[in-house]
């Protein structure tokens, strides 16, 4: 099937077997960055941004994306610089592969909720699972990065 | 998954059509589609049916199929009806992106013993609508053996009920052992308990027990333990029965008491 | 210190965050083949007959591979030192599969969908057999796990395979029953753990290729590159000459990639077919078909006199080690050797107990290997030690516990494996750890328990623990520097940067030793063709047995830089020193940067390669320190436990980069509070692991973590480079203890299986109260 997805504010016609899922289609276009760890939406370390909203790439069917804008980190090189700093900073990226996902996942919380408190932060990133950090790093570079102080 | 035709029909018709079709199923979020190696043959997507809305209509609010867990979690209906408790329910499942993506419609119709979103419904006395079984209570639907339909909305009164949702897991992001919502309204009691393990159920014995009683911790406690004797447990790899018994009589007691703080 | 305890941004940590291609399945070229695994559906079964016609006729299947057509070379997968303590007891592909999950056949295929499709057509004829399930009732099962006449122990470890048992080993000092018999307070218990999995996020993966030259290059997620090499030359007959082993950058390891997994298959794929062919486990895979912890049922019996003085201490287990023994021994004898010395007063210790075979998916290395568990056992047993005696905990444990300067007997019978070495422990802050710690966790109120409204109670836990850094003299690691024009530094290690951040850490090392900036010194590791050997990240190494062959590097080419400044400036080399940019002589009469110098030397003047080599394998192995406390409250109705506050003080030494020790301890913290309270693993009937997926399966999220605290104790260890000890495992080890202490603490239940589960504790509450 022919779909047409605009990934990181570029068209592309791609096809795709209609029971592809996202994350698939989107490695095989070079968007390495993806990462994937279970396949079943329990981890978060594949999610892209599906309309500005962060979804599964591992478990959402390609053709559903049709029509519709994905985001990257490819495709948002400075605000991930920008969040990057912070984590890096805290010692919070250990392995790293949980990182992209993570990023993706706070960029759509900074935009989606405004000034939200640890607990908040807590709730939306909670789909995002890491084995390393054991999370507290991970909080407090993303506290720091939003200006939350308790 | 592997599916050999995907289509998007307009019609709703068109699409109950393509429905009775051998190994044809509805994808609505499909996040629990894709968790079986499923070999589909036509894969129906409801994106053009127009089934994507939260909207009030006759003392009535209705939200599509198609809607998405996250879409009604943070609307401010759910946000500011019923005391919060869909909002409350729904922010318990997994996490952001797997509730942008699963839809109620896949929710409900999956009936999934576990599900959360259920149990809430049903204790707000919630409908669904049919393509072709029409309107019906949603307890009826849990009952009933429907196949190959396709769920349109559902529907909740507007009669301001207070409501509460209490669920217990082994760890945040797991499967609810059990859980409750009881909601009231006019002072009378409607008592709900799903993942026993298997679908959400209505505690009517015990719900009239606490009708014809004066609330207090103790009775509500009696009404847990009704509950927990009146309804069916079962065990697996996630609790015994057993145990499912006993947080029945704890929770149901709680919500209770919830409700009529 | 300008460079080291110091929290130096980690160097991959951007690119890594913006998801720069760097992991093996990012590198692995387009067109390599697809392998998959068709592995077995039986916990125990003989192939009777497999023909794999269909398969190798689909198109797009470039190769099959069964038990027929590979080498048959016995070897383990450990990923340990050579000799290894583990038997040898797999082959590439067997007759024989022992778990279900255990490797019948593989494919080779263009793409995946092709592969998947030939593993379904792969036809098999089973002989079922009966499996051992129950590791309690393994030994001497009429089933024989390992009939094969080639499996083989290196040297004794008490390997009997016609028992099913894997390993076997008996240590004691004192005379045990005499002394107990003279203790006035005596307690035991048996403790259960289970088979917790390491869920890197990035699941096990390789790819093979053969270069121009005609030699097999792997790139693989392995924590043991050096080992992969000489395993994988074992197991296939080739000469090492003709290996090469590339770790890229690694999703997270925990010890679950110290072993090796596809590499074999992959090998065999891009020497039969000539592509490249690359093995990416699934999920699942790593659930059924890596490993696991050893789950282990440990008994202890402690004793101690009228004052409280601990005088013996009994510990006995047996280990599980499922279908293949890698890490059976080791991780069983660590158990005892990273916790009794703990407890070093005691007068009378024994240690022993057997290891043993089922068929279930294979144990091996994991973070803390075997002193979470033995620490589990112990620390929950000197807990109800210290009430029988009438002691607050930590005061009891305080008072016996090991100091400053002392040693215990333990540290020279136990090894690894084999015997253990002779130490003192010349760094040892533990008491401060204590002391800091019950301050910060504010014990003094807290303890024993606090009732916070009519079903919720509070209780307060502790634990103490001890690792290793590095096996002593089996672990050797090994460095080389080179100066560049423009005086930058190449830091070429064999160690393995599995997330952890030791490329950075080594550089700081090296910085410091060389006295220049941190930046200056670009870290090329984990190549086994052009990096120096290093026995790889395990047993907590990298930081002492590596850091200390870095810091020798780093010093040894300080001197060469000085001597070649005082050729230049034709002075002895006494008169000149190097402070990290310039070369002076100490007169102040004569200077030049070493940018200029280092230009000078490969291009215009005495011109020649500084280069210096150094390696360190450690005489002792000095233990890190922590003291853990868990803050729980309990619900009393539904018997939920949630973990208000977990506080640990830790002494490694110096710490690096104090960032990255810090995350080092949360991670390994959370990693025990998820065996402790979350990671359930369940089976089917027939041996089926029916956890998993991450569904199944849950590792905590950071919903279920609500705070951790974390501080160092100021220490330095004499033997470490800059006084660094070990940080990477020590953080795993008391949450198990700590946590369930808290819990009896609170409402009196002793938890003696892991996980704490809700259910567990309302029904032990129940009981109670009956
Ligand atoms: C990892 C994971 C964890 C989860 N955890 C929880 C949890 O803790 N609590 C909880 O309540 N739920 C949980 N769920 C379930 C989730 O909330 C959704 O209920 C589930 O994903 C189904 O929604 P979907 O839109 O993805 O449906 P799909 O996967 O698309 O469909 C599910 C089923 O419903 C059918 N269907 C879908 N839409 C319609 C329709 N309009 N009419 C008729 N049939 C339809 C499909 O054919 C299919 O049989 C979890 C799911 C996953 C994948
Ligand atoms: S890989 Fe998609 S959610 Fe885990
Ligand atoms: S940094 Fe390794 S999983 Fe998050």
């Amino acid at each position: 099937m022919k779909i047409n997805l605009k990934i990181n504010n570029i068209n592309r016609d791609i096809d795709v077997e209609p029971g592809e899922v996202l994350y698939d289609v989107l490695r095989r276009c070079g968007f390495t960055s993806i990462k994937k760890a279970c396949g079943t939406s329990s981890c978060g370390v594949c999610t892209v941004l599906l309309d500005g909203m962060p979804v599964p790439s591992c478990s959402y069917l390609a053709v559903k994306a049709d029509g519709h804008n994905i985001t990257t980190i490819e495709g948002i090189k400075e605000e991930a610089d920008r969040i990057g700093k912070f984590m890096v900073e805290e010692g919070a990226v250990q392995c790293g592969f949980c990182s992209p996902g993570f990023l993706l996942t706070v960029i759509a919380m900074e935009r989606e909720i405004e000034n939200p408190d640890s607990q908040g932060i807590k709730n939306y990133l909670a789909g995002n699972l890491c084995r390393c950090s054991g999370y507290e790093g991970q909080l407090r570079a993303v506290k720091k990065y939003m200006g939350v102080s308790e | 998954m592997n599916i050999k035709k995907y289509l998007r029909p307009l019609n709703i018709d068109e699409a109950y059509g393509l429905l009775q079709s051998k190994n044809a199923v509805i994808i609505g979020g499909g996040a629990f589609l894709n968790l079986g190696n499923r070999e589909v043959e036509t894969a129906i997507d409801l994106s053009k049916l127009n089934l994507n809305f939260i909207e009030e209509k006759n003392g009535e609010f209705l939200i599509g199929a198609m809607t998405t867990l996250r879409k009604l979690e943070t609307s401010s209906f759910a946000k500011e009806n019923f005391d919060g408790v869909i909002t409350k329910t729904l922010s318990c499942i997994m996490g952001v992106q797997l509730r942008n993506t699963a839809t109620i419609g896949g929710s409900v119709y999956g009936r999934y013993g576990f599900s959360d979103i259920i149990t809430t419904f049903l204790a707000l006395d919630a409908e669904v609508e049919l393509c072709n079984g029409g309107k019906m209570s949603l307890e009826k639907f849990l009952e009933e053996k429907i196949d190959r339909d396709i769920l349109l909305k559902i529907s909740i009164k507007k009669d301001n009920r207070k409501a509460a949702y209490i669920n217990m897991r082994n760890s945040s992001a797991d499967f609810s052992l059990i859980n409750v919502a009881v909601a009231m309204k006019d002072n009378r009691f409607r008592i709900c308990v799903g993942a026993r393990p298997k679908r959400a159920k209505v505690a009517y014995e015990a719900m009239s027990f606490i009708n014809s009683s004066e609330v207090n911790e103790e009775t509500a406690l009696r009404a847990g333990e009704i509950a927990s004797t009146t309804l069916q447990f079962g065990g697996d790899i996630r609790a015994s029965a057993e145990y499912r018994k006993e947080l029945c009589k704890a929770l149901v007691k709680r919500a209770i008491m919830e409700v009529i703080q | 210190m300008k460079e080291v305890n110091k929290s130096v941004p980690k160097k991959d940590g951007m690119g890594l965050t913006v998801g720069k291609p760097a992991y093996t399945e990012d590198l692995a070229p387009q067109n390599a083949l697809t392998v998959k695994v068709l592995r077995s559906p039986y916990p125990f079964a003989r192939i009777k007959n497999i023909d794999t016609e269909k398969a190798e006729k689909l198109k797009g299947v470039k190769c099959v591979l069964t038990y027929k057509n590979v080498p048959r070379n016995i070897v383990t997968r450990a990923g340990q030192g050579y000799p290894e303590p583990s038997p040898h007891d797999k082959f590439i592909l067997d007759e024989y599969v022992r778990y279900i999950g255990d490797e019948v056949a593989a494919v080779a295929a263009e793409d995946e969908v092709t592969a998947v499709e030939a593993l379904k057509l792969i036809e098999v004829e089973y002989e079922k057999l009966e499996p051992v399930l129950d590791f309690e009732r393994a030994e001497g099962h009429p089933s024989i796990i390992h009939p094969e006449k080639e499996a083989h122990e290196m040297f004794p470890t008490g390997f009997n395979p016609s028992k099913n048992i894997a390993a076997e080993y008996h240590m004691s000092f004192g005379d045990l029953d005499k002394t107990l018999k003279k203790c006035d307070y005596v307690v035991s218990e048996r403790y259960y753990t289970q088979a917790q999995n390491h869920t890197a996020m990035e699941t096990h993966s390789s790819f093979a290729y053969v270069d121009i030259n005609g030699r097999l290059n792997i790139v693989s997620s392995t924590q043991t590159p050096f080992h992969a090499r000489r395993i994988v030359g074992e197991a296939l007959g080739l000469p090492l000459d003709k290996i090469r082993v590339i770790k890229p950058r690694i999703g997270g390891g925990y010890g679950g990639k110290q072993a090796l997994h596809g590499e074999f298959l992959v090998a065999l794929v891009a020497l039969r077919t000539g592509r490249s062919a690359k093995l990416i486990y699934t999920r699942e895979e790593v659930f059924e078909a890596t490993y696991t912890r050893h789950p282990m049922r440990i008994d202890v019996t402690i004793g101690a006199d009228k004052d409280g003085n601990i005088k013996a201490i009994d510990m006995e287990i047996l280990s599980n080690t499922g279908a293949y023994a890698e890490h059976a021994l080791t991780v069983f004898m660590v158990a005892g050797s990273k916790t009794l010395p703990l407890y070093n007063k005691a007068e009378a210790v024994r240690f022993g107990g057997k290891v043993v075979y089922t068929n279930h998916t294979p144990a091996g290395a994991f973070r803390g290997y075997g002193a979470v568990q033995g620490n589990f056992a112990l620390e929950a047993t000197i807990d109800k030690l210290a009430l029988a005696v009438g002691k607050d905990p930590v005061e009891f444990r305080v008072q016996n516990m090991i100091k400053e300067g002392e040693t215990s007997p333990v540290f020279k019978i136990m090894g690894e494996g084999t015997e253990g070495v002779d130490m003192t422990v010349d760094s040892c802050k533990l008491e401060y750890c204590v002391k800091r710690g019950m301050e910060l966790c504010g014990w003094k109120d807290k303890y024993p328990r606090k009732q916070i409204g009519k079903n919720k109670v509070r209780g307060i836990g502790s634990a103490i623990a001890m690792q290793g850094s590095g096996i002593p003299c089996i672990d050797m690691g090994s460095a080389v520097i080179k100066l560049n024009d423009g005086g930058f530094f190449n830091l070429m290690v064999g160690a393995t940067d599995i997330g952890t951040g030791s490329d950075t850490i080594l550089a700081q090392i090296a910085a410091e030793a060389l006295g220049v900036s941190t930046d200056k010194v670009v870290v090329y590791s984990s190549d086994t063709d052009l990096t120096p050997f290093d026995c790889g990240a395990y047993a907590s190494s990298t930081t002492y047995v590596s850091g200390n062959a870095v810091y020798r590097a780093g010093r040894k080419m300080k001197g060469l830089i000085e001597k070649a400044g005082a050729e230049r400036f034709g002075v002895s080399k006494d008169e000149v020193e190097f402070d990290g940019e310039f070369i002076r002589t100490k007169d102040g009469r004569n200077s030049v940067s070493l940018s200029q110098l280092s230009t000078e030397l490969y291009y215009s003047n005495k011109q020649k390669q500084l280069m210096v080599c150094e390696s360190f394998c450690g005489e002792v192995s000095p233990p890190p320190f922590l003291a853990g406390f868990a803050e729980v409250e309990v619900d009393l109705e539904t018997g939920k436990v949630d973990l208000i506050d977990y506080t640990a003080v830790v002494d490694c030494g110096t710490p690096i980069n104090p960032n990255l020790a810090r995350i080092q301890i949360e991670g390994g913290l959370v990693q025990g509070i998820g065996m402790t309270m979350f990671e359930g693993v369940k089976y089917g009937e027939n041996g089926k692991l029916l956890t998993n997926n991450f569904l199944q399966y849950r590792i905590p999220s950071r919903k279920d973590i609500n705070k951790l605290t974390v501080e160092f104790a100021e220490s330095y260890e004499p033997s470490g480079p800059f006084g660094a000890k070990s940080v990477g495992e020590i953080g795993t080890d008391t949450p198990p203890a700590a946590i369930t202490n808290a819990i009896y603490n609170a409402i009196g239940v002793r938890v003696t299986k892991l996980p704490v589960t809700p259910e567990y504790i309302l029904m032990e509450l129940k009981k109670k109260m009956k």
